[in-house]
C-alpha cells in the first residue's frame, strides 16, 4: 500500500478544462473521498490517478514515484467502476482468479488467494457459482474481490454503489469501510453523495467546476466550510445562508441582520459589500426573547428531530429542532445563534471571511 | 373532493398475492401516504382505487358508494406516475389543458384559461407556460405532470412515487412544495413511495404495507412513537432502531422476546460496557457503532464526541419498546 500525491494536476479536453489545478494527498492506508456534483472533474482526476486519463500538466506520485504519465497497467492500482463488469461465462470463482492468471500466477496459488479474498467478502460459498444468477449485491462483492486479489498498491473506486438502492447502499457502504478496516489499503473514493462521503471518509476532497474548494476531515469540513459551495453541498438539509449588506471589521464580534446585533466569532479579516451570514439548521434555536423574528412556512416531521423552513428578512432558514417542540405553521418566533458556529461569506467570491472558528482551515 | 374508503380487499394475481384484506379509510383533505418496500402493494392498491384493477373480494367505496364495478373515468380519480408523462411537442400550457378538454369534461375556453393559470401560479411555473415541454428542467416537468393533475377537480389525486426520479435537493424543494399545494386546494391525495422521509414529512396519516397486509395506519408520530410491530419500527427512522434478544440488557416484561431501542433511545455512560468499532461523523451529529454480547447497536452522540474508536462505553435503554416471537408490540 502507498501514499498518492496529485500536485497542481490540470487536464483539458479541447477547450474545456476539467480540471484546474488539483493538489492533495491521500495518505497510506486511508479512505479518501472525492466529492462533488456531475461534471465537477472528480471522476477525471481519479481516472487521471488510475493513468486511464494522462494528465495535461502537475504531477502524480504513488508511493513516492512519478507515475503522471505511465499508463494503468505499470501503476499497480485496482480500479472498481460503477457497473460491475464481470465475465458472465465464467464463474464467481474464475472471474476472481483472472487478473491473477494473466499475471502469470499459477493456478494453484491463484485458487488459495481466491480462497483467501473470498473468505473476507463473505463469499466462499458462491466460488462455484455462476455470475448471472447473483444479487446486484453479490455481484459488487465479486468486483470488489476480483480488485483485491492483486493486492494493489491502491484502490480507486468510482460511485462504486451508485447502482444500488438506497437502503442496501447503506449496507454495503459499512461492508466496504469496514472490510477497508480489516486490510488498510489506500482507496480513493468518488462519490455524489455527502451523506456517503461524511460516513465513510477519513477525509474528504470537495469539488466544483475542476476546482478543489476544500480539504480536510468530513468534521472540519461541516463545521468550517472555506465556501459557499462547500457549506451548501454538505449536511442535509445544508448551512443556511442570511443575506446581508455590509462592512465586518477585524476583531468584530457582532454583525447587524435587519436591526438586530447578533454575536458572531471573533473575525480575523474585514469584508464589506454583500455577505452572507451561514449558519447550521442544528445551531438556530426558537426563542420568545429574540428580536430577530421569522414566519414559519412549514414543518417536517422526522422522528425525534423536525426541520422548520422559517421565512426571515434576510431570507429562508431552516432550522433543525426537537420535534417535542409543537409549531405551527403560520407562527411567528424568534431565532437565536450558535455565537461559535457562525461563518460569514462574502458572497461576491464565494469565499468564507476568517475568523477565530476557521482559522487554519481555510 | 371526496372520501375514498377500502373494506377488506385483497387481490391477488395468480400465485402472488397483491393485496389481503387490506381496509383503509381516507378522509376528504386528508394526505395519506402507504409506505411500503417493493413488493409490498402499495401500486396495487393505488390501481384498484383507479379501476385499473378489479379485486378479487372486498369493496372500495368512495363518497360512500361502491364503485369496484365502475370503469376509471367514472370514478373520476387523478394519477400521477414516476415517469412524468407529457407530451414534447406541445407547450406547457398546452399541455395543462389537455386533461381539460376531454370530451367528458368538455371545458369552456375561458374556463380552461382561468384553471391553467392558477394552476401554473399555484406550481410556481406561470413563466414557463409558453416553453415547450422538452424545454423544462426535471423538477419542472414533473411540476406539469402533477399539474395536469391539479387542473382536474378530481374526487381523489394518486400519486405513484412522483418524486423518486428526482435528485436529492429537488426531492426536498418538491416535498414542501407538494405538501403546501395539497394544503391550500384543500385536495385529498393517496401517495405511495418506499422514502421514509416524504411518509414521514408530507402525511397527516401512514398507511404502513408488508406483504400486502396493513401492518398499521396513523400519524407519522404515532408510528414513529407507537409502532404496532417490529416490522413498522424499522421501517421509520435512520439509522434504523436496533432490536435484540430481551437477555442483553433485561428487565422486560412478559411474553416478550425483542427488546427495540432507537439510536436515539440509548443513554450513554451508564449500565453495560460496550466496545465502540466504528465511529462516523456526520457533521451535525455522530454515530457510534457499539459491540455488546455479539449484537451491533447504533447510537448517536454529540457532533464533537471525544469518544475514540476501542473505547468501551456503558449504556442503557431509555425508552425501550418491546416485541413478542411474533414481533408483535408487548405493552
Amino acid at each position: 500500500m502507498a501514499q498518492i500525491r496529485v500536485e497542481n494536476v490540470r487536464k483539458e479536453f479541447g477547450d474545456f478544462t476539467a480540471v484546474q489545478s488539483s493538489s492533495f494527498t491521500v495518505e497510506d492506508g486511508e479512505f479518501f473521498m472525492l466529492l462533488g456534483p456531475s461534471g465537477c472533474g472528480k471522476t477525471t482526476t481519479l481516472r487521471m490517478m488510475a493513468g486511464l486519463e494522462l494528465p495535461t500538466s502537475g504531477e502524480i506520485f504513488i508511493g513516492g514515484e512519478e507515475v503522471g504519465m505511465k499508463p494503468a497497467s505499470q501503476r499497480d492500482i485496482a480500479f472498481v467502476f460503477q457497473m460491475f463488469a464481470l465475465y458472465p461465462h465464467m464463474n464467481v470463482g474464475k472471474n476472481m482468479a483472472y487478473p491473477l492468471l494473466s499475471q502469470g500466477m499459477s493456478k494453484s496459488d491463484a485458487r488459495k488467494r481466491v480462497r483467501e479474498v473470498a473468505k473476507i467478502l463473505g463469499i466462499e460459498d458462491m466460488l462455484n457459482k455462476s455470475v448471472s444468477g447473483l444479487s446486484g449485491g453479490d455481484r459488487q462483492r465479486v468486483a470488489l474481490g476480483r480488485a483485491i486479489v492483486r493486492e494493489p498498491k491502491a484502490f480507486l473506486m468510482d460511485e462504486p454503489l451508485g447502482a444500488l438502492d438506497a437502503e442496501f447502499r447503506e449496507r454495503m457502504s459499512e461492508e466496504l469501510r469496514a472490510l477497508h478496516d480489516r486490510m488498510g489499503a489506500t482507496t480513493v473514493y468518488v462519490t455524489h453523495d455527502q451523506l456517503e462521503a461524511m460516513q465513510m471518509g477519513d477525509k474528504i476532497v470537495v469539488m466544483n467546476h475542476g476546482v478543489v474548494e476544500q480539504f480536510g476531515t468530513p468534521q472540519d469540513i461541516y463545521d468550517k466550510p472555506a465556501t459557499m459551495f462547500v457549506a451548501g453541498f454538505i449536511g442535509s438539509p445544508p448551512m443556511n445562508f442570511l443575506h446581508f449588506e455590509g462592512a465586518v471589521l477585524e476583531n468584530a464580534s457582532a454583525v447587524e441582520l435587519s436591526g438586530q446585533t447578533i454575536s458572531i466569532p471573533r473575525q480575523r479579516q474585514s469584508a464589506q459589500g454583500k455577505l452572507a451570514f451561514g449558519v447550521r439548521p442544528e445551531h438556530v434555536h426558537l426563542s420568545d426573547a429574540s428580536g430577530f423574528r421569522g414566519e414559519i412556512l412549514s414543518t417536517e416531521y422526522l422522528g425525534t428531530s423536525q426541520i422548520l423552513t422559517v421565512n426571515t428578512p434576510n431570507g429562508e432558514l431552516k432550522v433543525r429542532t426537537s420535534s417535542a417542540q409543537l409549531v405551527n405553521v403560520g407562527d411567528t418566533v424568534g431565532l437565536t445563534f450558535n455565537q461559535s458556529t457562525i461563518t460569514l461569506f462574502d458572497e461576491s467570491t464565494g469565499i468564507a471571511i476568517g475568523s477565530d472558528l476557521n482559522l487554519g482551515s481555510i | 373532493m371526496a372520501d375514498v374508503e377500502l373494506k377488506s380487499v385483497s387481490k391477488s394475481f395468480g400465485k402472488d398475492v397483491g393485496i389481503e384484506g387490506v381496509s383503509l379509510k381516507i378522509n376528504d383533505g386528508e394526505f395519506v401516504v402507504l409506505l411500503g418496500p417493493t413488493g409490498a402493494g402499495k401500486t396495487t392498491t393505488l390501481r384498484l382505487i383507479a379501476g385499473l384493477e378489479k379485486p378479487d373480494s372486498g369493496e372500495i367505496l368512495i363518497d360512500g358508494s361502491n364503485v369496484v364495478n365502475d370503469s376509471p373515468a367514472q370514478r373520476d380519480v387523478a394519477m400521477v406516475f414516476q415517469q412524468y408523462s407529457l407530451y414534447p411537442h406541445l407547450t406547457v400550457r398546452e399541455n395543462l389543458e389537455f386533461p381539460l378538454k376531454s370530451p367528458i369534461l368538455n371545458t369552456p375556453a375561458d374556463v380552461m384559461k382561468q384553471k391553467v393559470n392558477d394552476v401554473a401560479e399555484v406550481l410556481r411555473i406561470s413563466h414557463k407556460l409558453d416553453n415547450k415541454a422538452t424545454e423544462l428542467s426535471g423538477g419542472e416537468m414533473q411540476r406539469v405532470s402533477m399539474g395536469r393533475a391539479l387542473v382536474r377537480n378530481p374526487r381523489i389525486y394518486l400519486m405513484d412515487e412522483p418524486l423518486s426520479s428526482l435528485d436529492a435537493k429537488l426531492r426536498s424543494e418538491l416535498r414542501i412544495e407538494l405538501k403546501r399545494i395539497q394544503a391550500e386546494l384543500g385536495a385529498t391525495i393517496l401517495y405511495v413511495t418506499h422514502d421514509q422521509i416524504e411518509a414521514m414529512t408530507m402525511a397527516t396519516q401512514i398507511g404502513v404495507l408488508n406483504n400486502g397486509r396493513l401492518e398499521q395506519f396513523g400519524t407519522p408520530r404515532e408510528i414513529y412513537e407507537n409502532p404496532s410491530s417490529v416490522y413498522v419500527a424499522t421501517r421509520l427512522g435512520s439509522p434504523r432502531i436496533n432490536t435484540l434478544p430481551v437477555s442483553v440488557f433485561g428487565g422486560a416484561p412478559d411474553g416478550s422476546t425483542l427488546i427495540g431501542l432507537r439510536p436515539e433511545h440509548i443513554k450513554l455512560f451508564s449500565g453495560q460496557d460496550s466496545q465502540v468499532t466504528r465511529i462516523e461523523h456526520l457533521g451535525d451529529q455522530t454515530r457510534l457503532h457499539l459491540r455488546l454480547a455479539d449484537h451491533n447497536i447504533i447510537t448517536l452522540t454529540d457532533a464533537h464526541t471525544p469518544i475514540n474508536v476501542g473505547d468501551v462505553v456503558a449504556i442503557e435503554p431509555s425508552n425501550p419498546i418491546f416485541f413478542d416471537a411474533n414481533g408483535s408490540r408487548v405493552v
